[in-house]
């Protein structure tokens, strides 16, 4: 991945430059006008949310089971990622919800459990920082328990009757929006990861670091 | 594995019976809890309408996260919890040992929350004993399910007093809000069955999910 790093972060620039050029192409939607487009970004934000979540708990699992350190920088860089792209959901959706509903938010299921979910990696953070010894372990049986609530985040809009779209919206989406949504889901999903690769490359340098630190104490 | 986790819970409660620190403590603690929401809430002998329900949860809670807490700091004063796990003792069995010790110290204490919170804000919850056992033990398991298996990995870890409400509060939201919810719908008058056995449905689906993953994690997360 690091090869193809410099020539994709290329394609990621060139992609976040176009797509707004794609939305403002789009056509407006009949009810909600200019304040759907916020729909572009929030959505896709929230898929790479629930797939970076996922990513974090079997990357979790893998460090538990396996003891793999590999494993444990991907479930870290991948719980930051989860935390950055929730709070872009959370942040959006009020600003798209005070047009729409006419409030900032309204504790019903989606919204709650999204809430949740970027507690929880808020949480694996603070283990990560500051629990010292043995929070690599901590925080994975945090990570594998925090995935669990990713299917009741997606579902939760179909089960309950609740004011959030549901999920059947993005399929259903009129063919001129359909385009610059996927094209948007697309350029996020690259910048995530980008930055994922970005961050474990980060870690493993550390881990280096630390490991010539103690060398060096041992030889003098 | 029974037999094991039932040992466990003996050594726990003997432990407790002769100290009655962690008991004293916690119910204390969950009695002034209330207290203090009853006298930030209450006006004219009235409590805000459906309170009862968040107060007496929102104590189970705050106790269940002391009670935890101290149940494992005693483990880790003389190295206790590592002589448990050297015992020739299948790890998901010291698990559910500790588990039912929470527990049953939990229950002891909802035994005084219960009809405190009904006397103090005037809530019926006393009129249907089932329902409320049934909700009081689904939620209370779904939360000491989570909070035992982080209680125990805390043990070594740095600043452990803060980090087990850090972690353990997020991660029991939904169970939170199923108790809340569900004590809520039995307040009503004529309490709304549906809504309650769907909110008790759902706590246990939580209580399923979270000792499965407690049980299926403990192990390597035990081992050093």
């Amino acid at each position: 991945m690091r090869k193809y790093f410099v020539p994709l972060a290329a394609v990621a620039t060139a992609m976040f430059l176009y797509a707004p050029i794609m939305i403002a192409q789009a056509p407006y939607e009949s009810t909600m006008g200019l304040v759907q487009k916020i729909f572009y970004y929030h959505a896709p934000s929230g898929m790479v949310m629930l797939v970076s979540a996922i990513v974090c708990g079997v990357a979790s699992a893998i460090y538990l089971w396996r003891g793999t350190p590999a494993a444990d920088r991907v479930a870290m860089a991948a719980a930051e990622l989860t935390a950055l792209f929730g709070l872009i959901v959370i942040v959006t959706g009020p600003l798209w919800a005070r047009k729409a509903w006419g409030i900032w938010w309204d504790w019903e299921p989606r919204l709650t459990m999204s809430f949740v979910g970027w507690l929880i990696s808020v949480s694996y953070l603070f283990v990560r920082k500051y629990a010292g010894p043995g929070s690599d372990k901590l925080g994975a049986a945090l990570a594998i328990f925090g995935s669990v609530n990713v299917p009741f985040i997606y579902v939760s809009v179909n089960v309950w009757r609740t004011m959030h779209p549901k999920t059947t919206v993005v399929p259903s989406l009129q063919p001129g929006m359909r385009g610059p949504f996927w094209f948007s889901f697309l350029a996020l999903l690259l910048l995530y990861l980008l930055l994922m690769t970005a961050r474990v490359h980060l870690e493993r340098q550390r881990t280096a670091l630390d490991e010539l630190y103690l060398a060096e104490e041992d030889a003098s | 594995m029974i037999r094991v986790a039932w040992l466990i819970l003996r050594k726990d409660l003997t432990v407790e019976v002769r100290s009655k620190e962690i008991v004293y403590t916690t119910l204390f603690f969950a009695v002034s809890c209330v207290l203090v929401f009853a006298f930030a809430l209450v006006r004219e002998g009235r409590g805000p309408e459906d309170g009862a329900a968040g107060i007496l949860w929102i104590a189970v809670m705050f106790a269940g996260n002391l009670a935890l807490g101290r149940t494992f700091e005693r483990e880790r004063q003389s190295e206790t919890l590592r002589a448990l796990l050297l015992a020739p003792a299948s790890r998901p069995a010291v698990y559910v040992g500790k588990l039912l010790g929470i527990l049953v110290l939990l229950f002891g204490a909802e035994l005084l929350l219960v009809p405190l919170v009904a006397l103090l804000f005037q809530a019926r919850l006393l009129s249907h004993p089932f329902w409320l056992t049934a909700i009081m033990t689904t939620g209370t398991v779904g939360f000491a399910a989570v909070g035992t298996l982080f209680a125990a990995m805390l043990v070594r870890a740095r600043s452990r007093d803060v980090m087990l409400p850090i972690l353990l509060y997020p991660m029991t939201i939904p169970v939170m809000i199923g108790g809340v919810r569900g004590t809520v719908a039995l307040l009503q008058s004529p309490p709304d069955t549906a809504s309650v056995t769907m909110w008790i449905g759902l706590l246990v689906c939580m209580d399923v999910v979270f000792v499965t993953i407690a049980l299926w994690t403990f192990e390597p997360l035990m081992t050093e």
